[in-house]
């Protein structure tokens, strides 16, 4: 074998634990090519060649969003494994190794700041921080961020990018689908704009709460989206599930999410929602994108 | 899963043993004149002290196979059992009517009420039937329009849960589960009317706090409530289904452990030796204290009704907060 499979090879990553370095190759999911990191983070983590959209690092997201700085909120600490959890590892141990890996606290972070020019709130989830997986510190984080945003009157963004409840924290994590459905309630009811976004995965407890209860849904395009898994609906009805079945695009037909749309389109398009949802006309500087900027940059 | 399960448990062997011989003894006894008072005294107390050694120290695997047993009362032996004058009512307005999830309109106790819950049939036709007690999104549909419904008409809401999920499968997909259980999970949270819900037996996740965001929220003693299945969280964490037991005792899913959560309100006892042996006398006592806390919600105004369910469910989580 030749210097490139012998030194890059290990170094191959699916995922996106904290902003990865410059000099990585990752192979695209979609086509099979070989990305250069540096290339990819120009991109937005868009295949240049393709056009298939790699999971997205927590921050990067939150950059993609807002106009420019954001504030993020400090999460409540909660009960660390009420359950005192153990599998072949202990959750605790789970933890500190996501902890580490992610740069941060658990599968969350809650922002405020500009989008378009319009003050919002954004919680968005982290599918490098244990699946994205939804527990009593991200039920709390989508509560704190709708009891911020009915205090201020201020819109209510969530990305949901999760595959579900977490085991790990037993009922207690069921019992988020219910915490979560009240906070977003609160915000609807107020008369405030709740957006959903989902992205890459939505699926469990993750899209059968909060996530399906937006007042508009903007999923992004190729992502799964879904109640149960691919794999265990294959070993309900022991057959192969149809391409493209449960993807974003799957969904808009059903009827169950209203825009998809690429990463390049997604801030601007929550622009646009976002100021015909609070009647004030946005500057159209906002409607571009940043992604658009640094696309032609190969 | 449950439609494999034996009616006899296995640790319920020496107890079955002992029935076996009891009832021998009984068909030998109907042809002589056999006097068979004093044997038959000693075998019943015989099979009282084993039963209630067997029922004493239970695992949370052996709470999971007594909840999944198929001789365990369902929704609609609770339907009969407490609901006068039942009216069951059908379909979404949607797409379907879904067998699996019972709803209907009656009296219960006198007081005019909706039901809901989820049937698993009891034997290979019913359970087809039923689809083994996993609903589809026309059922949570339908439960919410039946909630609705008692909310028109300002009626409490009772619903009896059972169920190991709702149904994975393509046309679940197609319709929508995800946003059928969030809708309704959402429904409960807005009603102005009292809404208790029982788990009678399996609570399976999503399937089951669709219709369990309530007021109260009331455990049979040896019913489960869990965010995923043993079976499920086995091949998940553990990557093999025969760690089931070790997953069980893991999730923490029995009564007790969510009472000591703060998650359930009340954990109705079982007459001595589960449900299975006295449906009658279960599901008398699932009917009292049904009304004990509807006593309770009855004199709230619509508003507080809603958002003590509301509250309820934001502190849940606080509860077990440590002050930042």
């Amino acid at each position: 074998m030749n210097w490139l499979s012998d030194f890059v090879r290990p170094k191959i990553k699916k995922t996106t634990p904290k902003e990865i370095a410059d000099d990585l190759w990752l192979k695209c999911p979609g086509c099979g090519e070989l990305l250069f990191s540096k290339e990819l983070k120009k991109t937005w983590y868009v295949c240049p060649k393709c056009g298939y959209h790699l999971r997205l690092y927590l921050d990067k997201r939150l950059k993609l969003l807002f106009d420019g700085t954001y504030t993020e909120f400090d999460l409540p600490e909660i009960k660390e494994d009420p359950l005192k959890f153990k599998d072949t590892k202990r959750y605790v141990d789970r933890l500190k190794a996501y902890r580490k890996s992610t740069g941060n606290q658990d599968a969350i972070k809650v922002a405020r700041g500009n989008i378009g020019g319009i003050k919002c709130v954004v919680a968005a989830l982290d599918f490098a921080f244990m699946g994205g997986s939804m527990g009593m510190a991200v039920g709390e984080g989508i509560v704190k961020a709708a009891e911020y945003a009915v205090k201020n009157k201020l819109p209510l963004i969530t990305v949901a990018n999760s595959g579900g409840a977490r085991m790990q924290e037993g009922i207690l994590s069921l019992m988020q689908m219910a915490r979560t459905t009240s906070a977003v309630n609160m915000v609807k009811e107020n008369g405030l704009p709740f957006i959903s976004i989902m992205a890459d995965p939505t699926t469990g407890g993750v899209s059968a709460s909060f996530a399906m209860l937006g007042d508009i849904h903007i999923a992004e395009k190729g992502c799964l989206i879904g109640f149960a898994g691919p794999r265990v609906i294959e070993q309900t009805i022991r057959e192969k599930l149809p391409e493209g079945f449960q993807r974003a695009e799957y969904l808009r037909e059903h009827g169950m999410v209203d825009v998809v749309v690429t990463r390049s389109e997604m801030k601007p398009t929550l622009v646009k929602i976002l100021s015909i949802l609070t009647h004030r006309k946005v500057d159209s500087e906002h409607m571009k994108s940043e992604p658009l900027k640094s696309k032609n940059t190969k | 899963m449950s439609e494999n399960q034996p009616a006899v448990l296995d640790f319920e062997k020496k107890i079955n043993e002992i029935e076996e011989k009891i009832k021998m003894l009984n068909a030998l006894a109907k042809d002589s004149d056999m006097n068979i008072d004093k044997e038959l005294n000693r075998l019943q107390q015989k099979l009282e002290k084993q039963i209630k050694m067997s029922y004493a120290n239970l695992t949370p695997w052996q709470r999971v196979q007594i909840a999944r047993h198929p001789e365990r009362p369902q929704c609609l032996d609770y339907v009969n059992g407490l609901i006068e004058d039942f009216v069951p009512l059908c379909g979404d307005r949607l797409f379907a009517d879904d067998a699996t999830m019972i709803g209907g309109i009656g009296f219960f106790k006198g007081i005019s009420v909706v039901v809901l819950g989820q049937e698993k049939g009891k034997d290979l036709e019913t359970r087809v039937k039923y689809n083994f007690g996993m609903a589809k999104p026309e059922g949570y549909r339908k439960a919410q329009r039946l909630m609705s419904l008692a909310d028109k008409f300002n009626m409490p809401v009772i619903c009896f849960v059972d169920t190991d999920g709702a149904y994975p499968g393509i046309e679940s997909e197609a319709r929508g589960q995800a946003e059928a259980i969030a809708s309704s999970i959402q429904k409960c949270l807005q009603l102005k009317v009292p809404l208790i819900s029982v788990i009678i037996g399996m609570g399976g996740s999503g399937g089951a706090i669709a219709i369990a965001a309530a007021n109260r929220v009331l455990m049979l003693e040896n019913s489960i409530y869990s965010v995923i299945s043993p079976e499920g969280c086995a091949s998940i964490l553990w990557r093999s289904s025969d760690k089931a037991k070790e997953a069980a005792e893991a999730l923490k899913l029995t009564a007790q452990d969510l009472k000591s959560f703060n998650v359930i309100d009340e954990i109705i006892p079982e007459p001595e030796g589960g449900a299975h042996r006295d449906s009658v006398a279960t599901i008398e006592k699932v009917g009292d204290c049904i009304y004990k806390h509807l006593q309770e919600l009855l004199p709230l105004s619509r508003e507080e009704l809603k958002k003590q369910r509301n509250t309820k469910f934001l502190e849940m989580g606080r509860n077990l907060n440590i002050e930042a």
